[in-house]
Parts: structure tokens; sequence; C-alpha cells
């Protein structure tokens, strides 16, 4: 509960001026009492440079924005208003940290459609799946315990792995995703020098920002492979329903009830509610919810009501089929400009959902030094080594293709070609050489990048 | 005193926009509390309609990089009859073009590290690993490679061995079609800002930089605590003297105007070796200008009320 912000005379047991009066030091400037495990957390030149994405000359498939221009704006005004009329003394009040128990079974039932059979108890509603993926490294992750991850993976998950000091290892993937004799090599190396990862951290399908969705007949085999070494597995499945087939993929934990599963309605729904969840195993729920009440006390009860009546009230199925052919249609967008105009020696894949292409350029290409280079040029993407904890990814840049209009990312991609051509050029004249890259800071799009 | 309405710029599309919004919002609120009616405008296409419809009575440039100290947007301000904050287009030219500037600086008989300029046609026409040895050659190693335009360290780097050389070369034409190779100077590294008042123009205390690992590029400059300053710079009486004078001698050879700032190293024989001077200084919490301003005695927010009062009377 909150507190006073001045406790009460009795109970202060030094006041400010008698400690100066004691001869206590003087105040260091504030910046010297940061904590060590935030010293990555620096201004980054790749960071200052997406500042202009948010012109409209720049055409931006840096960012990950959800495209809400199909959204019953008109009935969600409608939704609020009699929200805040009706339940208003509820929707404005603290509520349950585990989050609103009706929204869970609603959630429940949003699982349901990859097979997954869960209990609204073991759910528990955070703001945003991206705070359930930084609560659970919190009570998993001691500095130097190691998680295993896809490479590429998630810029937003290795955040959370860097700030509680966790060391990333990358497992690679292939065109069906994790590969799990790759897999068993890394666990197979760690246990070697006497490591065993505290988890698997891996989005399956419609990978972010690989594109890739993990084949059906390796997931158990992944989950067998990860109880033989005693690792967890974090499932991230923000993406599971934007499938351009309409198909969705049985989720990892529908075969195996201990795989902590999260899942999101910033992609289905509405990313600015903030509202996401973890499903636990029980033995691990009350010490998340713990978690969860010592960062927020409890998500926005306003939020979810909000979703809940969203869920209840509309054709939410109907709404992910609008939201997924306007991204099948960018997809084929993005792919035919890719056809078209990028120069030889560039491959990438077709991802079948999702927002996603990753594009391999041609070797000696530093996609992070190249940025400014499309900056000028107006164009956007986001540097392949932001996805990596290891320096990796210098060859590999992500287009986005959820926001802008096809023909938008039509030109998009045109200029990333003259970009890429003039780079060459450079190249040509310098001897290919091998790249040396910027320093500092967060090397990848915040999410609010457009 | 008559309240006046400020536009001030900030934003546009170069790389340090970021850095200029930044630059902009302190501005603006520093104006705002010393009683200016402050509108904050981006560089689009609606700049000009907006300075017709609701014309200020002066412009503040809080513009970094590109158009914002080229000239470009005072010669378009010049053309409308805008009083504006700053120098005059013309001599923006000359201030944002380092290899023109150091010119007049080494013409002028100030010093500045020894240098070369080229452009890409040039190394690919003549082959670049002959004129890549030939720059070593006079220059030496280290050397200081940076975009022959542009500010905020962005593409700038030390290079100290001859093999890194055509990788930093890629990396810096990557902002622009000019490398400017310094030769590198170690020393002290030292900014000293000029502002202009009725008396003409005045050196304020010398900032010295003392960058975390010695290198100032841009996470050290946008990064709390990772630059430590020291104002006036931990330097002897006539050194410092020396700095501002040399401030001042280049504010007044390039025609710079109203406010200004001189980013220089001070050599192992004491001697001050200009790097570039700036007609847009930095104005974020970790910038250079308003640690000077302070150290000064003065407030950020009357020394641009005094400079909007000027650019006023200019008109």
């Amino acid at each position: 509960m909150p507190q006073p912000a001045t406790p009460p005379e009795p109970f202060r047991t030094t006041a400010p001026a008698a400690a100066a009066a004691a001869g206590a030091p003087a105040a260091a400037r504030p910046t010297e009492r940061f904590a060590a495990r935030t010293a990555g957390m620096t201004a980054s030149e790749i960071r200052a440079l997406f500042a202009v994405a948010s012109r409209p000359e720049v055409v931006s498939l840096a960012g990950g924005m959800p495209n809400l221009a199909a959204l019953p704006l008109d009935a969600l005004a409608v939704e609020v208003a009699d929200l805040v009329a009706r339940d208003g003394q509820v929707a404005l009040q603290y509520g349950s940290a585990q989050g609103v128990p009706a929204l869970r079974e609603q959630i429940c039932e949003v699982m349901a459609l990859e097979g997954i059979r869960a209990d609204p108890d073991d759910v528990v509603v955070t703001v945003g799946s991206q705070m359930a993926l930084d609560l659970v490294t919190r009570i998993f992750c001691d500095p130097g315990d190691v998680v295993l991850a896809e490479g590429p993976s998630y810029v937003g998950a290795l955040g959370s792995f860097a700030a509680y000091q966790a060391r990333v290892v990358h497992v690679a993937m292939d065109e069906h995703g994790l590969v799990p004799d790759l897999l068993r090599d890394a666990l197979r190396t760690l246990a070697a020098e006497g490591t065993t990862p505290k988890f698997l951290y891996t989005i399956p399908n419609f990978h972010n920002p690989a594109g890739v969705t993990l084949a059906v007949e390796r997931r158990a085999e992944i989950l067998d492979i990860c109880a033989a070494y005693g690792v967890g597995v974090v499932e991230d499945n923000p993406y599971g329903l934007l499938g351009f087939s309409g198909r969705t993929y049985p989720a990892l934990r529908s075969m195996d009830r201990d795989v902590v599963y999260l899942g999101s309605f910033s992609k289905t729904f509405a990313s600015g509610l903030r509202v996401g969840w973890a499903l636990v195993p029980p033995a691990v729920r009350d010490r998340l919810v713990l978690a969860a009440e010592s960062a927020t006390l409890c998500p926005p009860a306003f939020t979810q009501m909000l979703v809940m009546r969203y869920l209840a009230g509309h054709d939410w199925r109907s709404q992910i089929k609008t939201f997924t052919e306007a991204y099948r249609d960018r997809r084929d967008a993005m792919l035919r400009a890719l056809e078209t105009h990028l120069p030889e020696g560039c491959t990438w894949n077709v991802p079948d959902g999702g927002f996603y292409v990753w594009v391999t350029v041609p070797e000696g290409v530093d996609t992070k030094a190249m940025l400014p280079r499309a900056v000028t040029a107006r164009v956007a993407y986001a540097s392949g080594t932001g996805f990596y904890a290891d320096g990796f990814g210098s060859r590999q840049l992500r287009l986005s293709y959820c926001y802008p209009t096809p023909e938008r990312i039509t030109e998009g991609v045109r200029r990333l070609a003259r970009v890429l051509e003039a780079e060459l050029d450079v190249m040509r004249t310098f001897g290919s050489p091998s790249r040396q890259s910027l320093r500092g800071g967060p090397q990848a799009p915040s999410p609010h990048t457009p | 005193m008559i309240e006046r309405t400020v536009a001030v710029l900030a934003g546009g599309l170069s790389h340090e926009r970021e850095v200029s919004l930044r630059s902009g919002r302190r501005l603006a609120a520093a104006l705002r509390a010393a009683g200016s009616d402050v509108r904050e405008w981006d560089v689009d296409a609606a700049l000009v309609e907006r300075l017709r419809s609701d014309p200020p009575d002066a412009v503040a440039i809080a513009l970094h990089g590109g158009e914002g100290e080229n000239g470009s947007v005072q010669a378009v301000l010049e053309l409308l009859g805008v009083p504006f904050v700053g120098t005059p287009a013309h001599a923006c030219r000359r201030a944002w073009d380092k290899p023109t500037a150091k010119a007049e600086f080494a013409r002028a008989g100030l010093d500045t590290p020894e240098w070369v300029a080229l452009p890409h046609t040039t190394f690919r026409a003549l082959g670049a690993q002959t004129v890549l040895d030939a720059m070593v050659d006079r220059l030496g190693l280290p050397l200081m490679l940076k975009p022959d335009q542009g500010g905020s360290a962005l593409g700038a780097q030390v290079v100290s061995e001859r093999a890194e050389l055509p990788a930093a070369m890629v990396s810096c034409l990557a902002y622009g079609d000019t490398v400017l190779a310094e030769q590198f100077i170690a020393g002290t590294e030292v900014a000293v800002s000029v502002v202009e008042d009725q008396d003409g123009p005045r050196a304020l205390p010398p900032v010295e930089v003392d960058a975390e690992g010695g290198i100032y590029d841009y996470t050290a400059r946008y990064t709390p605590g990772a630059a430590v300053f020291h104002t006036p710079a931990r330097l002897d009486a006539t050194t410092l003297a020396r700095l501002e004078d040399t401030a001042l001698a280049a504010h007044r050879l390039l025609g710079l105007r109203d406010v200004s700032r001189m980013d220089a190293v001070v050599d192992g024989d004491g001697r001050v070796q200009i790097l570039e001077v700036n007609v847009s200084p930095g104005l974020t919490e970790t910038s250079l200008l308003p640690l000077a301003v302070s150290a000064a005695g003065m407030k950020l927010g009357e020394l641009y009320t005094a400079l909007v009062e000027r650019a006023v009377a200019r008109d």
C-alpha cells in the first residue's frame, strides 16, 4: 500500500541536518550512485539515429509498432465511456496483484486456440508481456546465470537479461526454427563447464526478429532436451495468432505444463493498453505474484476491464483476421520489393505470420555502421547486432512490414537498395575491410519507434 | 521588459535530431522562465507558413547538424526578414565545413591539427591504399577521422593502426561523402564558449572535458556522468587566457555572431589546437555551453533573452 512521502517524526532516525552536522560526506553526483548492473544503459549513437524515424519523410522499417488502423475506435469509445460510467469505482481503484479474475478466465479461452488447457489461477496479468519477462528473469536469474536464447532473439528480452546480469548463450536457428542438435550441443558444452542454464527463452511462432516458426515436429524434442538437462522453458508467444494462413501451432505449454508461457494483447488488440500475462506452473505462481506486487502493486484495473469488455462484446477473432490480412498484404509488398530491388548477395526469409523479415546482406557490410547512410537516404531499419548479446549479427538487418503502407514499404526497400549499393561501392574502394561497430547503449530501436 | 515571442527551432532531419530536440526543450524552458512567450517548432514543410502566420519577434535556433548549422535555415530566415539569434548564413557555411574553417584558422596563424580532407571519389579514382599510405606518411598515427561536416562526434573515431584504416574510412563515409583526417593531438580537451553583448564578444570560462576512457564520443557526450567537466579548466592562468583569446579570435575570424563554441585541445607544449567551432552549441543537460554560462554566473534564459533583444534590435 502507498506510504506517506515523509515518515511521521517519531520514526525518523536521522534528520538530514543532523547528518550534515555530524560531518557526513557531501553528496556525490547522482550518477556516481548508479548500480553497476546499469552500466550498459548509456546514450546510444544508434538510438539517436532513430530519432528521425518519427518524421514522415523517413520510411521506417525499423520499429515493431502494430498497425491499429483497423480497430473499431467508435465502438471502443462507447465501451470506455460505459466502463467509467458503470464500473468506474472498480476500474479506477487498486485491484488484485494477480489481475482481474474474470480476465484471467478469458485469457485461458484465448490460449485454448493454441491448445493450452490452463487454470485461471495460474495466470498472472502483467503490464504487457515485457513486464512478465522482466519478472520471470527477476525470480529465476542471479547475476552470472546463463539463459539460452535463439540467435537472434528479441531485443527487449536481451535487455531484461542484461538488466539482471544474466549471461545469454545463443542457439542458432534454421528455416524451421531452433535447431535441436545445436541446442543439445550448447547444453553439453555448458554442462562440461559445470553450468546449467536457468531457462531457454524461445519465441516459437513468427519469430522476432528472424520471422521463422519452430517446426511442430521439433517442439516435443526441444522440450525433451531441456528436461533432460534440467533447464526450464520460457515460451514467448505474442505473434502466435497472426499466422497468414490462419493456422495456429500447438504451444510448447500445451505439451508441457512446466513451461512458463508469456502472452500479450499488444498485437491482437491494442499495444497501448499494456496488458499481457504469464501462465506459470502453480509452484512458481506465488513468487511471481509477489514479484509483480513489488513492481507495480497491481496491473491497471482500467485497461484489464477494457480488454474484458472487448473480448466479451466484440468479434475479436474477426478483428485478428482483419489485422493479419493487412499484415499479409504488407509482407507481400515487402517480399516483392526485396526481390525487385535488393542487390545480388542479399538473402531473406519468407515469414508466414508476424511482423518481420530478416535480411542477410553481402559479406563485409556492417549494417550498424551503414545506418547513418540509410538515415540520410530517409529509410530506417534495425541492424542485426541489437538482436544478439554477443556482437554477432553485423551482416543482418530486420525489416518490419507491420506499420507502413504497402506503397511506403516499396519505397523504403527501394531506398534501402540504393543505400546498400552505395555502401558496397565504398567498400570496393577500400577493399571490403572487416568492420568496426559503433559504441555504446542500446543497439536497436525502442519498441515505440514507428 | 517587453515580453517577446520567440520561436525555438529544434529537430530537423539531421543525424543529430535527438540532441537538437533536447537542446530545444531546454532552451524553450529557459526562455519561458525568463519571461518569453515561446513556441517550439520543428523544421519541416509547415515552418515558413508558421513564420508568416504567427510571426515571432525572433527565432532562436537549437538545431544541430545539417540545415540548422550549414546556414540553410539562417538563409531562409534572412529571406523572410525574420530576426534570429546566431550567426548569419554566409558565416555558418564557413564554420560548418570543417576543412574550410581549418584553412581559415591556419591562414590566420591559429593552430589547428594538420589535416587532409578527401571525398570518396578521390580514393576511388586514385586508389585507396596509395592515398591512405600517403595520409599516414604525412599525418602519422594515430589519426582522427571524422565526417567533414557534422557534430556530436557522430562518425568520429581515433585510428591507431594502419590496418584499421580502411574499415574506419567506410564507417566514416556512412555519414557523408568526404572524410576529414586529422593528426591526433593528445592533450587536454577544452571547450570555450563566446557570447556577445553590447561590449562585443567575450569568452566564458573554458570547460575541460575529462571523458571516461579518454574518448569524448557520442556516448560520453550524452550519458550523464560518463564525462567529468572542470570549469574553469585545470590549466594555468596563461593557458586559460590563451584559450579565451583563441576562441575570440576564431569567433571574429569566421564572422560568427551572438554565440559560438570553440572545441580545442591544449597540447603538450601548451598550444591551443582548434578542432572546430560551432554556431549552434548544444544546450542539453550534458552540454558545454550551459556549464560555461553557469560558471560565469549567468542563467541560460537570461543570456538568450538578451540575445533575442539583440536580434530584434538588429532588424
